[in-house]
């Protein structure tokens, strides 16, 4: 068997019923990423994302898809399962924003605290919380994350392929827009 | 561009009988390869403990273990560092898997699956799979700087189990 090399890519398409999409939907590239909101290189590369995106305007769309690292980070899959509580409601980027804003408090009054101060229900909010109403989905993430070479986080994708670059604003933007003339309509 | 004086190691090659290794897995522990077999075994030869949490390989697969064990395989890590490192190195990072120390002599486990790097003093970011009966079903050499993680394996795992059933 000739197994010996691959390429790393993306087993679960990008779907507007299961994912988390930023920017237009039909945008021609999609950005997507592995993360966990635990993690710190996570947190340094959220405003690099936002910074790609200002710049790539309708051009890009961005994915969000759960990584958490359970064995090193305690808070991870609490926070993951409550940012998909929050898109429950309607409110899945400015909580994850949120979350990635102040990551040192990623403790269950502190999950609370942020769809309180979004305006979510609360108490539909913690009980699927609790209930763990959205495990299933943090699951398939992680899953789709594994099969497709996530080998840490945060792990790019850009237009399905893994991007092993750097994750700061002048790299991954160059990614990205090498991938756009092929790509553009 | 001057070419590098040290040969590149490729690693050994799917259908080679893997070598057998008595190494460290604690400071008062060994593990030979020929006792472990008998089912799927994946070696995860690596540079060094320590290197960037989050991007961490051995802590990757820790958290994949319960998809490696649905193929009844057995994980061990291999590197150069000494047994006591590895232990720090575990306990830091809730690694519960065995970790080898290719320490004395060193590297010498490494070179067995020609994944030595002379020139640096440590091993190749490289992957084993291996049938239960010690040979060599899937090998892969990662650049040192890219974390492979566990897509590769996965496969070579459902490879096997496939190509068990088929025969």
């Amino acid at each position: 068997m000739s197994m010996s090399a691959w390429e790393s890519t993306l087993v679960l398409p990008v779907s507007p019923e299961r994912d988390h999409i930023r920017g237009p939907v039909d945008a021609p590239v999609t950005l997507v990423e592995y993360g966990d909101y635990e993690c710190p290189f996570c947190a340094m590369a959220h405003p690099v994302v936002e910074t790609v995106r200002a710049q790539l305007g309708d051009q890009l769309r961005f994915v969000f898809r759960h990584f958490p690292l359970t064995t090193m980070h305690p808070h991870a899959q609490a926070a993951a399962e409550a940012a998909e509580c929050a898109g429950a409601q309607g409110a899945y980027w400015p909580y994850h924003d949120l979350l990635f804003e102040n990551q040192r408090r990623l403790a269950l009054p502190d999950l609370l605290a942020r769809a309180l101060a979004l305006g979510l229900d609360g108490e539909q909010f913690e009980g699927e919380l609790l209930g763990h109403m959205h495990l299933g989905k943090v699951q398939e993430d992680f899953l789709s994350g594994v099969r497709s070479g996530v080998n840490g986080t945060p792990t790019f994708f850009i237009e399905g392929r893994r991007y092993d670059g750097a994750p700061d604003v002048p790299s991954l933007l160059a990614a990205v827009q090498r991938v756009l003339p092929r790509v553009a309509r | 561009m001057a070419e590098p004086s040290t040969r590149q190691p490729r690693g050994l090659p799917p259908g080679t009988a893997a070598p057998d290794f008595r190494l460290r897995s604690t400071p008062d522990q060994w593990v030979s390869l020929s006792e472990v077999l008998g089912n799927p075994t994946i070696l995860a030869f690596y540079p060094a403990d320590w290197s960037p949490v989050c991007s961490d390989q051995m802590a990757l697969y820790q958290q994949v273990m319960p998809m490696f064990q649905e193929h009844g395989a057995t994980l061990f890590g291999i590197s150069v560092d000494s047994a006591w490192c590895h232990q720090a190195f575990r306990e830091h990072r809730n690694i519960r898997f065995p970790l080898l120390a290719d320490f004395h002599p060193k590297g010498s486990a490494a070179e067995a699956y020609n994944v030595y790097r002379d020139d640096e003093g440590v091993s190749e970011r490289a992957l084993f799979v291996l049938r239960p009966d010690g040979v060599i079903h899937w090998s892969y050499v990662s650049p040192i700087g890219v974390n492979p993680g566990a897509d590769g394996i996965l496969r070579a795992l459902e490879d096997l189990e496939q190509s068990k059933v088929a025969s």
